[in-house]
């Protein structure tokens, strides 16, 4: 057996789990008898998440492609001040499920939400907020899936040296055929699976760097004797300046309560006890992974300083340092991060195409007009259109897509953090607000972004926040006046 | 107190998310502090720790686990459990 058989072979086993996983949660779902109940187990997995599967499944489809390649490679060439700002991600679990913890939990049972949609269509009864976050959700989940599924298909082509189209056919079809069969509970499974093949895969690879660079003392020397700057906070050249760094507190600190993917979770999960739980264990093991990984990268510049491109060091290094089984567990790490970033999002865009359009508008929102078998084949079938209309755009990835990913983060927030958290807290808060605040973030992160105005460093993401701040406040208050003199609230 | 489930309720989780934003600005004052208050200096009269420059060492390596004691000790002392289902109305009679 050579070398590339060994490698794939922890790869193939991990997939087959996972169809495993999928299978046994179709199962499962069987058992719910009405249409109701089988949407809200499709798609939310009957609220039944306990504390440690919540903490994965949040870590798993937070963390993605750059997580374990985008990241530590950078770090590769920027040093220690990348470490340092990847340490920013430490709380996001905490601060996304004690911001809207108990208080979204509650909203959604007593709402009956199983989306985020849903859960706005509540909030603000308004179809042009839901259809705006529909929209916003399917575009932008459908670029940042072709990101994630290029990413993995091209680590998993530099690893193993088979051609592109090898790698995207086998993760590429096994992560969307797990999600279209099994629904959420397999997304949430799989995730907690893959969430500890991603810490075993970062320990392995920091500990053989280490290893390999003669003791942490001498790695940390030898990077200084290339460059000072490695070990400084603010990187090579200053490479890396405050202004910058402080913006990515904004960007992926209170940012991440704009991610869809991530806040869905707050309605699934069981009782306060496994909120309370995930809490602490999703902050344990996010630290550890991306302190290792991005660590890792900093180090491999100390054994391999030549390398042309940063996105190249965790590859080579994994090549160049792993025996090849080995290296196999630690490609399957980075290949979970992204198959549990796009499963979730698959099954968002999924239930955005059936539940928020399809159901609500034409079957005026009873599930109970279509039959259960109809609506278990519809659910089924959309995951994998879907699935494969991505897969399919990944073979030859059209320009467009490729350039709408670059706001498919930033703009997701833009459009979700006011309507959900501000709708949340503030009673005032209403359509006309959220309205304003969605078409003014979005927009205003999309003209930053093409315009690249100087702003001293700061990421677009700070005025974008701020933007969609303001226009949400000065839209509600708009639209409480108006609706105060129409006499017009519902 | 009983009569009024909900606003019991949400008066927790307002205390909550107001403590998780505590939580979280501490966080952040203590990776500021260690990273740029050690850091800033000439890398040539770094202390190191373990190997790892100290700025490094105390902002990140020590930064994170102790945000996790932190929180451990927030969450079990000031988190409290409750319902999350609407049954707690069935109880008290009132139908929301």
């Amino acid at each position: 057996m050579n070398n590339t058989m060994m490698t794939v072979i922890p790869v193939i086993l991990y997939l087959t789990m996972s169809f495993g996983v999928a299978l046994w949660a179709r199962k499962k779902s069987e058992s719910s008898g009405s249409s109701k109940g089988f949407l809200e187990d499709y798609f939310i997995g009957g609220r039944s998440m306990g504390g440690m599967v919540l903490a994965m499944t949040i870590i798993a489809s937070y963390t993605s492609a750059s997580s374990f390649v985008g990241g530590p490679g950078v770090a590769y060439k920027l040093g220690l001040s990348w470490v340092l700002l990847a340490m920013i991600q430490v709380p996001t679990t905490f601060l996304t499920l004690g911001i809207l913890g108990k208080r979204f939990a509650i909203m959604a049972r007593r709402t009956d939400s199983v989306t985020i949609t849903d859960y706005l269509r509540a909030r603000y009864k308004s179809d042009a907020v839901v259809i705006l976050c529909s929209v916003a959700l399917i575009v932008f989940f459908m670029a940042a899936m072709l990101a994630q599924f290029i990413g993995g298909a091209r680590l998993f082509q530099t690893v193993t040296g088979y051609p592109y189209i090898v790698g995207l056919i086998l993760f590429g079809v096994s992560v969307v055929l797990y999600t279209a069969i099994g629904g959420f509970r397999a997304v949430v499974l799989t995730d907690a699976i893959q969430g500890i093949v991603m810490v075993v895969a970062v320990v392995v690879i920091l500990l053989a760097v280490i290893n390999a660079g003669g003791g942490m003392e001498n790695c940390i020397q030898s990077l200084k004797a290339i460059d000072p700057g490695l070990i400084t906070p603010t990187g090579p050249k200053d490479a890396v300046p405050q202004p910058f760094v402080l913006s990515f507190w904004v960007l992926v600190g209170i940012g991440i309560l704009g991610l869809p993917q991530t806040t869905q979770r707050c309605m699934g999960y069981r009782d306060s006890k496994a909120m309370h739980d995930a809490m602490i264990i999703g902050t344990l093991l996010i630290g550890f992974m991306i302190l290792c990984a991005h660590l890792a990268g900093t180090l491999g510049r100390a054994i391999l300083p030549e390398l042309p491109a940063g996105d190249l060091a965790m590859p080579s290094l994994i090549v160049e340092l792993l025996s090849p089984v080995w290296a196999g567990v630690f490609i399957a790490g980075p290949l979970a991060a992204i198959m549990s970033t796009v499963d979730s999002m698959l099954l968002l865009v999924s239930a955005a195409i059936i539940k928020d359009l399809y159901i609500h508008y034409r079957l005026k929102g009873d599930a109970s007009r279509m039959t259960l078998v109809s609506i278990k084949k519809m659910s089924l079938v959309c995951t994998v259109v879907v699935g494969l209309m991505v897969f399919v755009a990944a073979i030859q990835p059209p320009d467009l897509l490729v350039w709408i990913n670059l706001f498919a983060f930033g703009g997701l927030e833009a459009a979700f953090l006011c309507p959900i958290v501000i709708g949340l807290y503030w009673e005032k808060a209403n359509s006309t607000g959220a309205i304003s605040s969605i078409i003014i973030g979005v927009g205003t992160f999309i003209v930053l972004t093409i315009m690249k105005p100087a702003m001293g460093g700061v990421h677009a993401i700070v005025p974008t926040t701020l933007a969609s701040l303001t226009a949400f406040v000065l839209g509600s208050y708009a639209g409480l006046s108006r609706s105060k003199t129409g006499q017009a609230a519902g | 107190m009983d009569k009024h489930p909900k606003d019991w309720r949400f008066a927790q989780a307002n205390k909550e998310a107001l403590l998780t934003l505590g939580a979280y600005a501490l966080y952040f004052i203590w990776w500021y502090v260690c990273a740029y208050g050690m850091g800033s200096g000439d890398p040539e009269q770094y202390e190191y720790v373990f190997g790892l420059p100290e700025w490094f060492f105390y902002s990140c390596i020590v930064g994170y686990p102790l945000i996790t004691i932190l929180l451990w000790a927030v969450v079990r002392f000031k988190f409290k459990d409750m319902p999350l289902d609407e049954e707690l109305d069935e109880k008290t009679g009132e139908k929301r």
